[in-house]
């Protein structure tokens, strides 16, 4: 079970999470303007890194807060958790 | 007494306390203080059980957790039957049963031991090449034969009658094992003050201080100083030591699970829960988990009486047993010295066979024949002698090139083999750190950590005591942070072995019956052919040959077989590698796992504050996510059907009272709550008014269809709204979800009241009647409170969100009251009804009703892959509205194209035939196979107010349909059926307005 | 006088307690009627209706009769006497004036059970997975969380031996009363 940094609470057990998939994928302003190419890469497609990814979390069981996590795939080791809507301090190989 | 073998003194027994237990039916005397091993071979039993596969009589290898054949069914009472126990670690108590394993008629006369002679046969992967043909046996023949013939031990047939705990538990400091290494280190982290846990798998912390009689540690005898260390551990608050708790898994970020076994090894177990599960997450953890003796593999080197040598030494020591009376020790290192000088003290007859030569031996040597004992030095094993006992021992000198001199028959009764040690690194392993080969000892050491871990001792491949006990205590100081580092005097340890993979032989290699992994049966020789036959990878050989892959995992075989199979490729052990360590590390109940989560415990019943009154007044059950809901209300003698037709009928006659207090409820407040339902919604929000409802669709950004319900606009920047019972949560955290990463901007709060208010539905042309006098505060004229209006109220005195909202066609209400309330007011109301006969009604009903009026079912006519045309609901889509979630997608390439499934309604030529749910759909029954199928049936009912069954339907262009005719599967065959509007009564929707 | 006169007809989902069931000196007490609100603001100031609202997330500030939790940064869980159901919500409302929040009654939505007893830490455990160690959650500490599979609000007022209140929705009232009284019987 994963130790997890919540941004509000500290270190919390993996259960007490959700986990959002890939981080960083605004919905666009607006989703017309877009090709159906474009929509769907925006709905569908998703970076599976070997190594570091940021994802989204929600502490649903406590805070209820939705925030970032960068967390390495391969070591489940988590380089640092930030705010939604932030910038990791650590830089990432992943773009989508 | 009995027990022979037991010696006259010494051990950490009790022969003032004798206890008794049955093994085979035979009453068993032993010792407080006995494992059943010990006790068995007190009493001279060494045949045990049977082998897997050649069920060739197998004896007691190991004292402990490493045991793979001494394994017994243990019988603790009715319904506490637990198979493939190893004898070695099962305490001896008063009353126990024990049976040994896999053989028929008996543990002495085995018939299945025709297959030693078969031998040839089981191969390594024999499965593969014997089963193969004909084709068709496999079901017949081989299959159930294998299936009769496989497996080891019995799983019990009761329900298991005990009580399992769980609990989760914190500390700065976990140290796993309490041996010398793992005291230092958890005495070290105590000094500190900061939290420890110190886990050990025995039934007395100690590990090998447990059995050591002669060396001593800062001058005293090693039993005192553990009797010291001990004694300063449970005086300090901040430790818990935990005895007979092993730690089986070691998970991410420091999250290690350890099962404790409470009351096995008492005759009066009381109350107390049998076993529990400690879910610890550590700040650091201690590995010192000790490490496994390796057997010598030669012929016949699983007879009974073949022990390992530390075994044997724990046996003598530890338990006051000699497991012979004259012992062979047979080694390729030194420990084994120590084993023979302590048998040769207990005043046995010893000699020692050594395939070092007389250069290669330390000081070992010169001290075991000056204690008079025999020792051979450059002889190998060729094999043993005895069937259900060894009798004797085959030796020959072998120089290094594995040349065989003159045999010679060493007689013994007891075999003592030591083929070196191998640290136990499955917790480290499981922990991802990466293991080292490190030569000198020929093992695979804790490399690089992956967490805040470290290991120490034995574990780590440090034999000798003085510095495993330094390492202990500078790990647990490095793990608390503490700078202090002890120093410690030890008498010196025997250590240093040759690594030898299978003994030199010059027997004919087709009669060499050499073990490596004693509880699959696995020889040296399957190991051989396997790589003969092309494997290369260490894991393709252990599961071609299956072994490691038994319950002990390969604790004892795994370097065996890894340097045979090295030996065969011509390479390098760590070329070969190891296979994965896995949890647990030694079996653990299912009992333990499951903990609590039993019976009322396994999942959480969600009963409304209605319940108990539809449970009096005999209502079904049935489960709707976690909720139970009150399916039908049969009286005397109904069938569901009876009780179904009967209370559609009295809906649409009468009145009818349902409990629908499971809907999901939110409240969505602010002054943005408007703009925010307008983007979450399919339909437009903005210009609903206050005290209005709508029936809203919500879809995923895929454009399918999440969830629907009614909301009601209880103030400017308040919604009320609804949800599927099933979805309530999903919505919330849909909801939450938009709100927080994408609209932070928006002032809006949202606020589940799922149960801050139950529903009662009241339904029916009479409902206004019912309720008109227990409502205050409200004008219920059909002008004040039309149809889809909310007001606010009392009810029976009771506050009140009154809507006028219809699930069934008819004019209907639901009663939003606090929950508390509810059981009040649903008496009130039901009695205010009984003068118009009102009916309550279950969650049946409720279908049927919903479906005579073509009204969907999230989850049952949609499955996430519905569109609202799909479910004819485009009209519901606001059309000024330039975005929601989900609209983008309603133009997608595949969601416009022809061909996509549309709801339908269904009528089957014969009326009285009621579809299956989930039925395929054709338009022509005699086409070729495969059918082309067009849909299938969504929801299917009789329906006691058309007088005939009806079906809702997914139809790939159904709409175009209307009128033609499809056939739909039915158990009988394909079923004629009509396709129509699925709006089946009162289709002008007249009554819901009344 | 309606509304005092529905009050006291409350039917709370769980009976009256048995003293210590499991002899564990671990004692499980079903609360009485009481008021709950959930408060969302998200600038709060520093209090409202006499409750403070400049607190760090996940702890508990007032008494028994009067409380108010921190779940979050924009949420907090108030507990008061049944008496003060209407006069709470309005106070909160009014010093609260044009800042966007939400004030929503959820007194029959949460059901509470106070846990104490010097090993009170232990029974919570076998469910709910956060260090309880003293360091960890003190007296004042309070936050969402789990307890086996039902969603907790784990509350640690002050007091000579521990003290816990555990807050959970109605229909999860039967599991976690259940749960926490197996926990007691296995927690020696």
């Amino acid at each position: 079970m994963l130790l997890i940094a919540c941004p509000h609470c500290g270190n919390r057990p993996e259960t007490e999470f959700r986990c959002g998939g890939q981080a960083h994928i605004a919905r666009p302003a607006d989703p017309a303007a877009l090709s159906d190419e474009q929509w769907a890469e925006h709905l569908f497609v998703r970076a599976n890194p070997r190594g570091v990814h940021a994802e989204r979390w929600c502490h649903a069981h406590g805070c209820g807060r939705w925030f970032n996590a960068l967390r390495d795939t391969v070591s489940d080791r988590f380089l640092e958790t930030y705010p939604a809507g932030a910038q990791p301090s650590h830089s990432t190989d992943v773009r989508a | 007494m009995a027990q022979p073998f037991r010696l006259s003194r010494g051990g950490r027994i009790d022969r003032t306390r004798p206890v008794r237990f049955t093994f085979n039916g035979r009453t068993v005397e032993g010792v407080h203080g006995d494992s059943v091993a010990s006790a068995l071979l007190a009493n001279g039993i060494h045949l045990v059980g049977r082998s897997f596969k050649y069920h060739r009589p197998r004896g007691i290898l190991s004292h402990g957790s490493d045991e793979p054949s001494a394994l017994l069914s243990v019988d603790r009472g009715p319904g506490r039957i637990d198979p493939n126990n190893r004898a070695s670690v099962v305490e001896a108590r008063d009353g126990l049963k024990t049976l040994s394993q896999n053989h028929w008629p008996s543990l002495e006369h085995d018939i299945g031991a025709i297959n030693d002679l078969l031998s040839p046969v089981f191969v390594a992967g024999f499965y593969y090449k014997t089963f193969m043909w004909p084709k068709k046996f496999w079901d017949r023949v081989y299959e159930p034969v294998i299936r009769a013939a496989a497996g080891l031990g019995k799983a019990p047939a009761a329900p298991d009658p005990d009580r399992y705990a769980n609990r989760h538990a914190h500390c700065e400091v976990l140290v796993v094992g309490a041996g010398p290494a793992g005291l230092a280190a958890a005495l070290a982290a105590a000094r500190t003050g900061k939290r420890v846990i110190l886990a050990d798998e025995g039934p007395e912390p100690g590990g090998a201080l447990l059995h050591e009689t002669s060396a001593e540690i800062d001058g005293r005898p090693a039993a005192e100083w553990l009797d010291g260390a001990l004694a300063e551990l449970d005086s300090r608050e901040n430790v818990i030591l935990l005895p007979r708790t092993t730690a089986f898994g070691y998970y991410n970020h420091n999250h290690v699970a350890l099962a404790e076994r409470i009351t096995d090894h008492l005759p009066n177990p009381g109350t107390a829960p049998r076993e529990r599960l400690w879910q610890v997450r550590a700040g650091e953890v201690v590995l010192a988990t000790g490490s496994h003796e390796r057997p010598l593999v030669f012929s016949d080197n699983d007879r009974p009486g073949i022990l390992l040598a530390e075994s044997v030494r724990v046996f003598l020591n530890r338990y006051g047993v000699a497991p012979g009376r004259r012992i062979v020790f047979a080694t390729s290192g030194a420990s084994a010295y120590t084993a023979a000088l302590d048998a040769k003290g207990a005043g046995l007859a010893v000699s020692l066979v050594d395939l070092r030569a007389e250069d290669e031996c330390g000081p070992e040597l010169v001290e075991l024949r000056a204690a008079g004992i025999e020792v051979l030095t450059g002889h190998t094993v060729i094999g043993a002698k005895g069937g259900k006992r060894v009798t004797g021992l085959v030796v020959a000198p072998a120089d290094r090139a594995g040349r065989c001199g003159a045999h010679r028959l060493l007689p013994c009764d007891c075999v003592g083999m030591s083929g070196g040690w191998t640290p136990a690194v499955h917790l480290f392993s499981q922990s991802r750190g990466k293991l080292g080969y490190e030569a000198t000892i020929d093992a695979f050491v804790p490399g690089t950590s992956a967490q805040a871990e470290r290991s120490a001792g034995a574990a780590k491949g440090t034999y000798d005591l003085a510095a495993c006990l330094a390492e202990g205590d500078a790990a647990g100081a490095a793990a608390s942070g503490s700078a202090e580092r002890r120093r410690f005097t030890a008498s010196p340890t025997l250590t240093g072995f040759r690594p030898v993979r299978a003994m030199p032989t010059d027997a004919d290699p087709a009669k060499v019956r050499a073990f490596v992994d004693f509880q699959n049966d696995v020889t040296a020789k399957d190991i051989g052919l396997a790589v003969r036959e092309g494997f290369r990878s260490i894991e393709h050989v252990k599961r071609y040959t299956t072994t490691g892959m038994a319950t002990d995992q390969g604790k004892t075989s795994n370097m065996n077989a890894l340097g045979i199979v090295a030996g065969k490729l011509d390479t390098t052990l760590p070329s070969v590698g190891t296979t994965t360590f896995r949890p647990p590390y030694t079996p653990v109940t299912f009992g333990t796992l499951v903990g609590p989560a039993r019976h009322a415990l396994f999942d959480p019943i969600r009963t409304t504050p209605i319940h108990d009154w539809a449970e009096s007044h005999g209502a079904t059950f049935e489960n709707v996510a976690l909720w139970r809901r009150a399916w039908y209300f049969p009286k005397a003698g109904e069938t569901l059907h009876d009780a179904v037709a009967r209370e559609c009928k009295a809906v649409r006659e009468g009145v009818g009272i349902f409990d629908a207090s499971t809907l999901g409820k939110i409240e969505v407040v602010g002054p943005d709550a408007a703009e925010f339902m307008n983007r979450l919604y399919i339909n437009p929000w903005l210009k609903l008014e206050v005290g209005r409802c709508r029936y809203g669709l919500m879809l995923k950004e895929d454009g399918y269809i999440l969830d629907d319900g009614v909301v009601a606009r209880v103030a400017p920047d308040c919604f009320h709204v609804t949800t599927t019972t099933g979805g309530a949560a999903r919505v919330l955290a849909h909801m939450e979800d938009y709100l927080q990463t994408e609209w932070p901007d928006l002032r809006v709060f949202l606020t589940s009241t799922t149960e801050q208010w139950a529903v009662i539905a009241l339904q029916g042309p009479k409902a206004r009647a019912v309720i008109a006098p227990l409502v205050g505060g409200i004008d219920l004229s059909p002008e004040a409170f039309p149809h889809m209006a909310m007001r606010s109220g009392t009810i029976c005195g009771v506050p009140t969100r009154l809507f006028r909202v219809s699930f069934t066609g008819e004019l209907g209400f639901e009663i939003n009251v606090p929950s508390d309330h509810a059981l009040a007011v649903w008496e009130a109301v039901h009695a205010a009804g009984e003068p118009y006969g009102i009916t309550p009604y279950g969650t049946e009903t409720m279908h049927v009703l919903r479906a005579e009026k073509g009204y969907i079912i999230v989850g049952q006519e949609t499955d996430g892959t519905v569109t609202p045309d799909d479910v004819g609901l485009s009209g519901m889509i606001a059309k000024a509205k330039k975005d929601f979630v989900g609209k983008r997608s309603l133009v997608r390439p595949d969601v416009v194209a022809a061909g996509r499934k549309q709801l339908v309604g269904l009528v089957t030529d014969n009326p009285k035939l009621v579809l299956e749910e989930g039925a395929q759909i054709v338009d022509d029954p005699g086409q070729p196979i495969p059918m082309r199928m067009l849909g299938h049936v969504t929801s299917s009912y009789w329906s006691p107010n058309c007088g005939r069954s009806i079906a809702m339907a997914l139809v790939a262009d159904g709409r175009a349909l209307q009128g033609g005719s499809l056939h739909v599967t039915t158990p009988e065959g394909f079923a004629r059926v009509t396709v129509v509007d699925p709006v089946f009564f009162d289709p002008k929707g007249k009554r819901i307005h009344a | 006088m309606l509304e005092a006169l529905y009050r006291t007809a409350r039917a709370l989902p769980l009976g009256r307690p048995a003293a210590d069931p499991a002899g564990s000196g671990i004692l499980i007490r079903p609360a009485g009627a009481e008021a709950h609100v959930s408060l969302r603001v998200r600038d709060p100031g520093p209090s409202a209706a006499g409750l403070p609202l400049d607190r760090p997330i996940n702890t508990v500030s007032g008494d028994a009769r009067r409380w108010i939790a921190r779940l979050g940064p924009d949420e907090w869980l108030i507990g008061s006497d049944e008496a003060e159901a209407d006069a709470l919500p309005a106070a909160l409302a009014a010093d609260l004036g044009e800042r966007p929040h939400a004030i929503v009654d959820i007194s029959h939505r949460n059901v509470g059970i106070d846990v104490s007893g010097a090993r009170a830490a232990v029974a919570l455990n076998a469910g709910c997975p956060l260090d309880l160690g003293e360091a960890a959650f003190p007296a004042g500490t309070a936050t969402r969380t789990l307890l086996g599979k039902a969603e907790i609000v784990l509350i640690r007022r002050p007091g000579p031996v521990p003290l816990y209140r555990v807050e959970c929705w109605r229909s999860f009232s039967t599991y976690v009363h259940g749960f926490l009284t197996e926990a007691a019987r296995s927690a020696g």
